[in-house]
């Protein structure tokens, strides 16, 4: 059963007429030609199809989330950031480029994943989100992001080349930048 | 996947009457867990209906001091409410162990407590299961059952155990969990929303067809605010519990228990609450030795199952442990305060 439904990804809108059973994902990858968000398990145990997702009339890039387990029929005038649409064409957003200094990417199939679940997560470490890591749940402001609440709150992205501890201390980098600097809304979210 | 028609109704009511109508027809929320299970033919219903947009998300206080939390409420927006770190840190500590960030952003309250067992033959449909066909027989009472249930499961029948956290700390807290169906209104416990496999283990709740869990309230409840939740698994971080504990505790000063409330996940068909154990502490001292009998106690009647590849009688000790470690715990946060 089809129906049609529109869908803003990395800035550009689309109309497309979907088959109900189509997730986000694969809207994405086979219908939009848009091959940045990954599929590796299918089944939300991964995260390598990780993308930024503003329901609509949601301000900014909105929330990461598994697009392999998002059907695209309920997210009809969604607005969709992949980690392609967060460099500004020319730059690499800072977390792709801390990735490359850091030696985070090897494989790089789960980096696109790895990229926008760690903009979502330093956003919601700036709300003050605390992990089941964080000792005192009743602390007030930003989270404070060492390795070990670094590491929890990415647990939803698997490499399985074992980058991990390039990829923590490449999320580690930019959150200390951006404890003083907001860096998270790319060019893609505003385009 | 099946083909499957689409609907997303104005109201609660008009999606209630939608579902009650169709008898192949399901509620659609955050999807983590329908989506899958589309994906693999454990689910194949042929009306999806979306409540997503049409189900509060709001948490707000309640004229007794408590809180209702709309069944819409997003798992991270509940996890991080002042409200509930402030005063039910235990199901703040639940939900943040649960699943990742990713899943946390897109699961509900609702969908939540109607998650079905992570139980892997229930998933695989090569795999006999009476819960997921009737009278298919048990692959798990055979297989890998280090996840299975030790408590309150029929001798060689369903062992699966029900995978929310979120939910066991709801049992712990007496929340209750509000429901519209075709009929009209209804009010559940949480202790009493998910069944034991009993005879039909195909059924996980009490809901009729078409029933929509609306809203979850939280008791005023004092103990609460010195509250836990200890979940030991096989890696540190996103996976299913092997034993959690959610527990509450207040000590008199004379270092007797004054009030707990102690709910296990992992080790039966729904949120187990633990209140052999609470009756065997309450009044008596808070110590170690008192916190590991009453465990003891709660599992007097625990049933194991010893496979080839994989059993579960480790679990039996597990709940005393993770129960005397989680109440140490809350025993030792109050004399540091005092």
């Amino acid at each position: 059963m089809d129906s049609t439904i529109s869908l803003t990804v990395d800035g550009r809108r689309h109309e497309l007429t979907v088959d109900t059973r189509t997730t986000v994902l694969d809207a994405l990858r086979d219908r939009l030609g848009v091959t940045s968000a990954k599929k590796g398990c299918d089944h939300g145990q991964c995260g390598a199809c990780t993308v930024l997702l503003a329901g609509p009339g949601e301000q900014g890039p909105g929330r990461r989330v598994l697009s392999c387990l998002s059907l695209a029929v309920a997210h009809d005038d969604a607005a969709v950031t992949t980690a392609d649409g967060l460099g500004d064409g020319t730059d690499l957003h800072p977390l792709a480029e801390a990735f490359v200094t850091h030696d985070a990417y090897q494989c790089g199939y789960c980096t696109p994943g790895q990229i926008c679940s760690a903009v979502g997560m330093l956003d919601e470490a700036r709300a003050g989100h605390p992990s089941a890591v964080t000792s005192d749940l009743s602390a007030d402001g930003p989270a404070v992001l060492d390795r070990a609440e670094i590491a929890e709150r990415l647990s939803g992205n698997l490499c399985r080349c074992a980058a991990y501890s390039g990829i923590v201390s490449a999320v580690s980098a930019v959150s200390a930048v951006s404890a003083v600097s907001a860096v998270s809304t790319g060019a893609g979210a505003s385009r | 996947m099946k083909p499957f028609a689409y609907t997303r109704p104005g109201d609660a009511a008009a999606a209630v009457a939608t579902v009650a109508a169709d008898p192949s027809a399901v509620y659609l929320a955050g999807g983590t867990n329908l989506v899958d299970h589309l994906k693999l033919g454990v689910a194949g219903p042929g009306t999806l209906v979306d409540v997503t947009g049409l189900l509060s998300t709001a948490i707000t206080p309640t004229a007794d001091g408590g809180l209702s939390i709309g069944a819409g409420a997003r798992n991270t927006d509940v996890a991080v409410d002042p409200r509930v770190r402030r005063d039910y840190p235990a199901l703040s500590a639940a939900l943040l162990a649960g699943a990742s960030g990713q899943l946390r952003n897109m699961a509900t309250t609702g969908g939540n407590l109607l998650q079905r067992t992570r139980c892997s033959y229930f998933a695989d449909l090569t795999a006999p299961c009476t819960k997921r066909d009737p009278g298919q027989g048990w692959a798990a009472q055979q297989g890998w059952a280090r996840h299975h249930a030790i408590l309150g499961a029929p001798e060689g029948g369903c062992i699966a155990t029900h995978p929310s956290d979120m939910a066991v700390a709801l049992a712990a807290f007496d929340a209750r969990v509000h429901l519209l169906g075709p009929d009209g209104e209804r009010t559940v416990a949480a202790t009493e929303l998910h069944r034991l496999p009993g005879d039909d283990p195909s059924r996980d709740t009490v809901l009729e067809h078409g029933e929509l869990i609306t809203s979850v309230e939280l008791p005023a409840l004092p103990v609460a605010a010195r509250s836990a939740y200890r979940k030991v698994r096989d890696r540190a971080s996103y996976a299913f519990a092997l034993v959690s504990v959610a527990a509450a505790l207040d000590v008199a000063d004379d270092g007797t228990v004054r009030d707990v409330r102690i709910a296990l996940g992992g080790v039966a068909h729904r949120p187990w609450r633990a209140h052999r154990a609470e009756q065997a502490l309450l009044g008596g001292p808070a110590t170690d030795e008192a916190f590991r009998a009453a465990a003891a106690a709660e599992t007097a009647d625990a049933r194991a199952v010893d496979t080839a590849v994989g059993g579960n009688a480790f679990k039996i000790p597990l709940v005393a442990g993770t129960v005397t470690a989680t109440l140490r715990g809350l025993a030792a946060h109050r004399t540091e305060a005092a």
